[in-house]
């Protein structure tokens, strides 16, 4: 791409590419017309595009083997010119991936395998006839023909991820024709530093890392210093497992987040960006540098900024594998090159971050909102979401849903809506028991609170948080025991051992929760768990400690019944603690077939063919593979 | 990058040491911690030792760092790593049971290396991929919605490897 040298040029340049990439878009609000079809077959001149997403879930369940086919194939019917095989960044509808979209007719083919590729070329790109049985929902005998008329996308909004799936994220082009780069213009020509601060203040927009610090105000904090030197800091530390939106809005869409620390460079007096990123990322951390090295080649980051007096360069910095350096301070003692000990605050990040420099720290989706509430004004963002948490919220759905993926709300949606209209309700129509947010530092959501509208005073209310987005569905199957305790493993295994409440206090914990798993926990055991997390909330050091002991409480709080059948009746409700359930064969419905005997580990079980079998308990190790493997389901978990 | 030779590797990360365009050497630890990882496999303590002397450090602080990551390992892993992700979509879904099955096939406990230096069973945090939960990993190759009963059968792709 030529060098962009002017404010001007990128202007030209945004003229001239700007419909390329707007067929893709949702058109959420348009009546279906399948009409279209045909029509496009008769216009010679139109090209299709062909999306394929190549985010990680995607890449892992095969999608770019079905890219490469689908290159090859298109090649050998002779339609290179009239289709263009696009990789793009996540659908959000990660379950049903390997996933391809056909525009312009918004046709969504889904659970694919190379061997499907050569049909949709022939039938449908080639002879224009969609292939019913591999569309959306066909497996499940619904097929749905505009995928963006399904409840999964119509109820989003899309902010923060505008682009994932909709562009080609290797192409800087493809983002500067959905006004990429225009918002950095638009500050460095029109806006001054205090005018840039003023306009995310009046915003809203709060921290998504997940305590939702209004951003404005940390960027005000930091213009202030009267330091020469300052820093912009993005936090990339995904630590909380079961999350991947910032993964996913790296991957799908790297400009945004490079534009938007720019733009906060600028708002605030720095000429340096560090990206701290996970080095469990590898795929987003090479999809960075080579960003980075585009829009530098490109004039729009480095030197005299498409020609004017500001230069910003951004640097990545790699994690390496401890979730505590999420925390600011642990981040910046890590940035620095040391073990990623958090220190006490004050000084804040503002006055003291990296080297000791003002510093700017965001999480990867704050500034995945930037650029849109540049380009669209405060007054714009402030008419999405709720009045005290403006805009939108991306989630990683995942556990016992059946739409498993990433989605984009706005605050103030509810549970219910969330689960059961976007998410498509549990897996196996099982009963929902509770919604865990804000991972290892949050707590689980019971059903009687499914109609509370999301936003970040309303989850603490219920004594949870937002956390960074992971969402993880419950059914009747879990143990609410168990998964506090594996929360709870989580934090142990993570205390950067530095303060005593949290290093000492959280293994207390562990120690009185595996008591109480194992079947020899007491009634006394639940108060002294409540004490102690009480205590550990209050005297630890940093984010981590204070909120460590949050879905031990919250589990407490809303599952007491399930605690006090572990210790009353030293029985697990959901059959998951292993030491407190066993297998049993219903002499009924057993048929004899020796499957179970054969394939047992430890040979517990014993019986004559075509005889009722029996499991030795003595010796029996609870691994289950004998109630996976029973034809007539004869074996069961009491 | 497969560099055999023990010399040449320190060879190739005293190049990557001078290259460095940070100018207080002191926080490029981690930076040279990972590329010396990927060079090594592993950091030994010479090569930690190397690190501090080039670095201007002391060893100390090398080992705080090493040890204080759990990216960073000091033992040498197996030719195959068993990444077995214990986020909280695949611990929901069962991958602690996953876990257990793998450690009892291989006979070693998770982190551990098989004698033989063929297999390393590495329980992992979230990978990403949370909607193929369980996701086990050998190497790079992904294994999704992977059941107790399907251990077996995966080892089995490594008999002859």
């Amino acid at each position: 791409m030529k060098r962009i040298l002017s404010f001007q040029d990128l202007h030209n340049l945004y003229e001239d590419v700007k419909e390329q990439t707007d067929m893709r878009l949702h058109k959420l609000n348009q009546a279906p017309d399948f009409i279209q079809l045909p029509e496009h077959e008769k216009d010679e001149t139109k090209v299709r595009h062909v999306m394929v997403c190549a985010d990680t879930g995607c890449i892992a369940s095969g999608a770019l083997s079905i890219a490469d086919v689908l290159e090859e194939t298109v090649n050998r019917y002779g339609l290179q010119d009239k289709v263009k095989v696009v990789k793009t960044g996540c659908f959000g509808l990660c379950s049903e991936g390997p996933i391809v979209i056909v525009h312009p007719e918004r046709i969504m083919y889904t659970q694919l395998k190379p061997e499907h590729i050569e049909e949709i070329v022939k039938e449908h790109l080639k002879d224009g006839h969609y292939v019913e049985h591999l569309l959306l929902g066909a497996r499940e005998g619904d097929p749905v023909l505009l995928f963006d008329q399904v409840d999964f996308f119509r109820k989003q909004t899309r902010v923060a991820t505008r682009n994932c799936g909709i562009i080609d994220p290797a192409s800087l082009e493809e983002y500067i024709s959905q006004k990429g780069y225009l918002a950095l213009a638009k500050v460095l020509s029109e806006m001054k530093p205090q005018d840039v601060i003023e306009t995310i203040k009046q915003s809203g927009l709060r921290g998504r890392g997940g305590a939702g610090f209004p951003a404005g105000l940390k960027w005000g904090f930091t213009a202030q210093e009267k330091d020469p030197v300052k820093y912009v800091c993005c936090n990339a530390d995904e630590g909380d497992p079961g999350a991947f939106m910032d993964l996913s809005l790296l991957e799908g869409d790297p400009h945004s987040i490079l534009e938007a620390m720019a733009i906060a460079g600028y708002a605030i007096g720095a000429n340096l960006g560090f990206i701290y990123i996970r080095a469990e990322y590898p795929s987003a951390i090479s999809r960075l540098l080579t960003s980075i090295e585009e829009a530098k080649k490109a004039g729009l980051l480095g030197e005299n900024i498409m020609g004017s007096d500001f230069s910003f360069d951004i640097e990545l910095r790699l994690g390496a594998g401890a979730f505590v350096c999420g925390e600011e301070t642990a981040l910046i003692a890590s940035v620095e090159g040391n073990r990623g000990e958090p220190r006490n605050k004050p000084p804040f990040p503002a006055a003291k971050g990296i080297y000791g420099k003002p510093t700017v720290i965001n999480n990867v989706e704050t500034f995945a909102n930037i650029c849109p509430i540049i380009l669209n004004g405060p007054e714009w963002y402030k008419t999405i979401g709720t009045e005290r948490s403006p805009g939108t919220k991306v989630f990683a759905l995942a556990g016992k849903i059946n739409n498993v993926g990433l989605i984009e709300v706005p605050m103030g949606t509810t549970l219910r809506e969330i689960i059961y209209e976007i998410g498509g309700g549990i897996v196996d129509d099982k009963q929902l028991k509770a919604v865990q947010t804000g991972g290892p530092s949050g707590g689980c959501i019971p059903i009687q609170h499914l109609d509370t509208p999301i936003d970040y005073e309303s989850l603490q209310a219920i004594g949870t948080m937002m956390g960074s987005g992971g969402m993880i569905v419950l059914d009747e199957t879990t143990c609410m025991v168990n998964i506090a305790k594996f929360y709870l493993e989580f934090t142990v295994e993570e205390s950067c051992g530095k303060c005593t409440p949290c290093r000492f206090g959280n293994s207390y914990l562990l120690d009185i929760m595996n008591k109480i798993t194992r079947g020899q926990g007491e009634r006394e055991d639940l108060d002294r768990l409540y004490h102690l997390g009480e205590t550990i909330k209050e005297a630890s050091l940093c984010g981590l400690g204070q909120s460590s002991p949050n879905p031990v409480l919250s589990t407490l709080r809303y599952f007491r019944d399930e605690y006090l059948a572990h210790v009353d009746d030293k029985f697990c409700p959901a059959g998951e603690c292993v030491s407190l359930m066993r297998y049993e064969i219903v002499a009924e419905r057993c048929i004899g077939c020796t499957i179970c005997a054969k394939n047992c580990p430890v040979q517990c079980i014993s019986g004559e063919l075509k005889e009722p079998h029996v499991i030795d308990q003595e010796a029996c190790i609870k691994c289950g593979i004998c109630f996976e493997k029973c034809p007539t389901k004869a074996i069961i978990k009491i | 990058m497969v560099i055999n030779d023990q010399s040449t590797k320190f060879a190739e990360l005293d190049r990557f040491i001078d290259e460095l365009e940070i100018s207080d050497k002191s926080s490029a630890l981690i930076p040279v911690l990972h590329h010396a990882q990927t060079l090594f496999g592993y950091l030994p303590q010479e090569v930690q030792s190397h690190i501090a002397e080039r670095l201007d450090v002391s060893v100390a602080k090398v080992y705080g760092v090493v040890s204080f990551y759990t990216f960073f390992t000091m033992e040498p892993r197996g030719r195959y790593n068993v990444s077995v992700c214990l986020g909280t979509a695949c611990f929901v879904a069962g991958a602690e049971a996953v876990l257990n099955e793998f450690e009892k096939q291989l006979g070693v406990k998770s982190g551990e290396t098989t004698e033989d230096f063929k297999f390393s069973v590495i329980p992992v945090r979230c990978v990403g991929a949370c909607s193929l939960a369980p996701v086990v990993m050998i190497n790079d190759k992904v294994y999704p919605r992977v059941k107790v009963s399907d251990v077996t059968e995966i080892l089995a792709e490594y008999k002859d490897a």
